[in-house]
C-alpha cells in the first residue's frame, strides 16, 4: 500500500450482484480503460472476490490497493501498474 | 532449462526452446463435451483467463462442436441428417450432463442461474469472444458429423486439426481437455 492511495480513482464500478467470473472480467476491462498508474474502484457482493481479486492482480501484474469488506458488501481498489 | 539447453548446445535448441519466455502466458483447451455444464464450465474458465491476460485457445471437437454450431439443422446423407435432427447443437440447446430429462433439466438450470443471476452461456461465450479468445473448429469432427463451416457462428477460426492444437499446446503452460 502507498501514499498515492489517497488519489481518486480514475473509473468506479458497480459489481454488486455478479457472479463468477464476471467481476473478474469486468475488472480486467476496466482497467484496460484506465492510464498506467491510475485505480480502478469496485463494490461487491460475491465473497469469491476475496480470493479472486488479489490473485488476478498477481497473475496480470496489477496492484490491489485495498481489500475490505463490510458485511456482505466488498469494497476494493486496484491500481493498473502496466 | 531452455536458455541452459541453448547455451551448452546452441545448434540443437529444439524449435520451442526459441518461443519467447516473457510475454503473455498461454491456455489451450479441448472442448470435446457438449454438455452444458461442461461447457459453462470451459467458458468461465477461457473468461477468467483471457481477464488475466492470457491468450486462449479452445479446440471443439465432437459435441463440443455443438456449442459453436448456430442450431440450424445439418447433414448431407441419411445418417448425417439423422445425426442432424437428434443432435441439434446451438450454444442454447444443449443439455447438462446429469438430469436433463430431456429437457426439463435444462430449463430448471437456466432459472436456478437466472436466480442467482449467474452470466447465461450465450453471453459467457460472447465475452470470451470479445476478450479475444481463439475459437478452433476441429475439421475431422466436422466432415464425420457432416457439419458445414456456414454451421457454426461466424466468429469461429477456420478448422484445423491436431496438429494446430498441438503447437498451440506446445507454447502453452497449461492445456485442458473438458
Amino acid at each position: 500500500m502507498s501514499t498515492q492511495s489517497l488519489q481518486a480513482p480514475a473509473l468506479t464500478l458497480d459489481l454488486k450482484g455478479l457472479l463468477c467470473p464476471m467481476p473478474i472480467v469486468k475488472i480486467a476491462q476496466a482497467i484496460k480503460k484506465v492510464n498506467v498508474g491510475d485505480m480502478v474502484e469496485a463494490t461487491a457482493t460475491d465473497p469469491g472476490v476475496l480470493a479472486d481479486i488479489p490473485a488476478w492482480a498477481r497473475t496480470s501484474g496489477n496492484e490491489v490497493v485495498t481489500l475490505e469488506r463490510q458485511d456482505k458488501l466488498i469494497r476494493f481498489v486496484v491500481r493498473r501498474l502496466k | 532449462m531452455a536458455t541452459m539447453v541453448r547455451q551448452m548446445y546452441p545448434e540443437a535448441a529444439p524449435a520451442y526452446a526459441a518461443q519467447p519466455e516473457s510475454g503473455p502466458k498461454k491456455l489451450s483447451m479441448i472442448v470435446f463435451s457438449g454438455d452444458m455444464d461442461k461447457v459453462m464450465a470451459a467458458f468461465i474458465i477461457a473468461t477468467g483467463a483471457a481477464a488475466t491476460g492470457m491468450d486462449v485457445i479452445m479446440f471443439f471437437t465432437f459435441w463440443g462442436l455443438n456449442a459453436i454450431r448456430t442450431g440450424r439443422p445439418t447433414g448431407k446423407g441419411l445418417f448425417g441428417r439423422m445425426l442432424g435432427v437428434m443432435n441439434r447443437g446451438g450454444i442454447d440447446r444443449i443439455g447438462p450432463s446429469r438430469f436433463n430429462f430431456g429437457g426439463v433439466g435444462r430449463w430448471m438450470f437456466k432459472v436456478m442461474m437466472r436466480q442467482r443471476q449467474v452470466t447465461p452461456l450465450p453471453e459467457l461465450r460472447q465475452m470470451a469472444i470479445d476478450l479475444g479468445v481463439k475459437l478452433l473448429p476441429c475439421g475431422m469432427s466436422m466432415d464425420v458429423m457432416e457439419i458445414a463451416r456456414a454451421d457454426l457462428i461466424p466468429e469461429v477460426t477456420d478448422p484445423v486439426g491436431v496438429a494446430t492444437f498441438i503447437e498451440h499446446s506446445q507454447q502453452s503452460q497449461t492445456t485442458l481437455f473438458i
